[in-house]
């Protein structure tokens, strides 16, 4: 005889009890970690994780955040802290989603319109790709702003206001600063094949370097890639005196192909995270070329606020530069606290 | 009408099944022959082009490189030749390195903690999909796409519920660390070179791989699954626990390979691994294993972790165009997999290799 559909699902779900209970289990466990602490981290730590000051204020507006991320991202995540904080000071409800795809972040913007939020963020990464939702968004009557990167392509749009840093002007800054410390030969490490702000910043270091400059490329999503090809660039060329990574995650990995070829090559990063300001206070790293990501997000979403509570709009038609900021080792001391804290 | 004398009246009618083979013939149906070639030309053509290619140091890191690819692949080669492949084979090294460095950081253990735990998850992963595979009767192209996309998922959002970043803290202070690093990343100098220690846990896992396949019942029962489950199930191979093993295998090695990137560097970032998978599978594929399974090595597949490593590297010891590193790699890879499948050809001919 055969079995009805539903005696099927019943004799399936049999089979699984089991399992189920071990995932129940590992779902209690999990649910039950998130509740308590881990060892040796007070309270106060876990307060920056949420979303801090601000959270029982009424939510007034919803706002899409649309970014280019890549899951797992700690850049991008600072980004976020700082939209949540704003958000929450400001009685937003944040939507935040991400794709690298240009085509499938397009679609988000898309989404978002269809939701009918009071607020777009969005970040310009590929710009061609972003423009047709971008502008649908605008003749919506949705106020958009963009953050990050799409310097060249905002106004365009009819995007408000940019908030990030000119990646060009970064690159110079970084190239000027490779100058004071006698840089010679410097190799640019692009960990994102294809971004045009990476290229931008390469672009800006050979533009004021005096010494010469060439570009490597690794693939992030791989550590030991990244440490191997690093080496093997050290190894092929004993020439290179200073390595530039466009991410702090690269940074602490180049560390180790530095030692790895036995080179005597200095290491300047692009980004902060916790591994950065150790090494520039212990001599590892030259320098660190902030874009203060969590100012992105913060003024971004306060410029939302702004505009719906009061029809501010800022930057005067130029956009909101949020970076280059030079990082020196005797800096370090200050900022240790706040990137602890996840917001540097 | 009579028939034509024979010419020669002793001459007796050849017999097909005692036929002699060439030495080169019999060498290149070996499923690992062709890539060896491969791994030849491309070493030679990087010596020539790249002089910085061949010094020792150079070698290390070339070696390196290729171990960390390696690693996985003997683990993927063994499934494939089970007939399946693992999509989730990337993340689920991502996944191991996660798992011991919250586990580190939750409790405030001893490192070695981490790493037990580890161990005990990545096995239940490969445990998980291996029963999901024979219980649903879905391809594995399905059930481990699936997977895939779930660990990707846990690992960022446990990672975010446990540290409140996407990130895991530095495991370096925690207790045992020293002795953790020594086993899984340390060097070991040969010849007054430093080579990493992932290089020697893959010469292992490639040993003991190829004994399991040539020497034992249970490589038997691979090569049988592989090739053709049906009959291998009606003549009593343990096909579902063949599978199963395989995939527990897999993710053996991807505990291994996680614990040495948390040891290297420290920390984990919950986005990595992912596209890492089809490195895994193409160094099998150029080793010789078949998608469709029943045939391959694992010498072969660490033979094409080599020829990837080699490629890799070397494109950056010639200074080539960087723009053009993928392309180069694609190209090398394409050459090396078409190489090796037309000397087997060839010798499973008979013609002159």
């Amino acid at each position: 005889m055969k079995h009805s559909g539903v005696e099927y699902i019943v004799k399936s779900l049999r089979g699984l009890k089991r399992f189920g209970l071990a995932a129940i289990a590992a779902s209690a466990a999990l649910l039950l970690a998130a509740c308590g602490g881990p060892a040796g981290v007070t309270g106060e730590n876990r307060e920056t994780a949420g979303s801090g000051a601000g959270a029982n204020v009424e939510k007034t507006m919803t706002v899409a955040m649309i970014t280019h991320s890549t899951p797992g991202d700690t850049f991008w995540d600072i980004v976020r802290k700082g939209a949540e904080a704003a958000a929450a000071k400001d009685g937003i409800e944040l939507l935040y989603s991400s794709d690298p795809d240009g085509a499938k972040q397009s679609q988000l913007v898309e989404q978002a319109i269809d939701q009918g939020v009071d607020g777009i963020i969005v970040t310009l990464a590929k710009p061609e790709a972003m423009t047709a939702s971008v502008e649908k968004a605008v003749a919506a009557g949705i106020p958009v702003f963009s953050i990050n990167s799409g310097q060249e392509a905002w106004e365009a749009m009819g995007v408000l206001a940019h908030f990030g840093q000119d990646e060009l002007v970064s690159g110079q800054a970084a190239g000027d600063q490779f100058n004071e410390l006698g840089a010679q030969n410097v190799i640019c490490v692009i960990h994102e094949q294809g971004n045009v702000g990476h290229e931008s910043r390469c672009q800006g270091v050979d533009e004021t370097l005096d010494g010469k400059m060439e570009i490597v490329y690794v693939n992030a999503a791989d550590p030991t890639n990244v440490q191997s090809t690093i080496a093997a660039k050290l190894q092929a060329d004993a020439s290179i005196d200073y390595i530039l990574t466009l991410g702090a995650p690269q940074a602490a990995i180049a560390l180790t192909s530095i030692e790895e070829a036995g080179s005597g090559a200095k290491l300047a990063t692009f980004d902060l995270n916790a591994d950065v300001v150790a090494g520039l206070q212990n001599g590892d790293l030259q320098f660190a070329v902030d874009q203060q990501p969590y100012l992105q997000g913060y003024e971004a979403m306060d410029a939302v606020w702004l505009y719906q509570t009061n029809g501010n709009v800022l930057g005067g038609g130029l956009p909101v530069l949020t970076g280059p900021s030079i990082v020196t080792p005797d800096q370090a001391d200050t900022l240790s606290e706040y990137v602890d804290n996840g917001t540097r | 009408m009579t028939a034509p004398a024979s010419t020669s009246q002793n001459a007796k009618p050849a017999d097909e099944r005692i036929a002699t083979t060439s030495f080169f013939g019999r060498l290149f149906t070996k499923p690992e022959a062709g890539a060896i070639a491969a791994a030849l030309v491309i070493a030679v053509l990087f010596s020539i082009v790249a002089p910085q290619f061949t010094q020792p140091e150079s070698i290390a890191t070339t070696l390196y490189g290729a171990s960390t690819v390696g690693i996985m692949a003997v683990g993927v080669s063994l499934l494939m030749i089970g007939g399946e492949v693992d999509l989730s084979a990337g993340v689920a090294v991502t996944t191991a390195g996660l798992t011991g460095a919250l586990t580190i950081y939750w409790f405030g253990s001893n490192v070695w903690v981490g790493v037990i735990a580890s161990l005990i998850v990545s096995l239940a992963l490969g445990l998980l999909n291996g029963w999901l595979l024979t219980k649903t009767k879905l391809t594995s192209f399905i059930v481990t796409l699936a997977t895939f996309f779930m660990l990707t998922g846990i690992n960022l959002g446990v990672t975010r519920l446990i540290t409140g970043g996407v990130a895991t803290p530095s495991i370096a202070p925690g207790t045992g660390f020293a002795s953790a690093a020594a086993v899984f990343a340390s060097e070991i100098p040969i010849f007054g070179v430093n080579v990493k220690i992932t290089v020697f846990y893959w010469i292992l896992l490639v040993l003991i791989a190829t004994w399991i396949l040539n020497r034992t019942r249970a490589g038997n029962w691979i090569f049988a699954s592989g090739g053709a489950p049906d009959a291998a199930r009606a003549v009593g191979v343990p096909v579902v626990r063949t599978k199963i093993g395989l995939y527990m295998g897999v993710s053996f090695c991807a505990w291994l390979l996680g614990m040495h990137q948390l040891f290297a560097f420290r920390t984990v970032q919950s986005g990595e691994g992912v596209g890492n998978e089809f490195l895994y599978i193409i160094a099998a594929v150029v080793g010789g294993c078949l998608m469709s399974g029943g045939r391959g090595s694992a010498i072969g597949a660490a033979i094409g972790a080599l020829i990837y490593g080699m490629a890799l590297k070397g494109v950056v010891y010639a200074q080539w165009n960087p723009d053009w590193l993928k392309f180069f790699l694609g190209a090398m890879l394409l050459g090396a997999t078409v190489l090796n499948f037309w000397l087997q050809r060839r010798a499973g001919r008979g013609d002159k290799v």
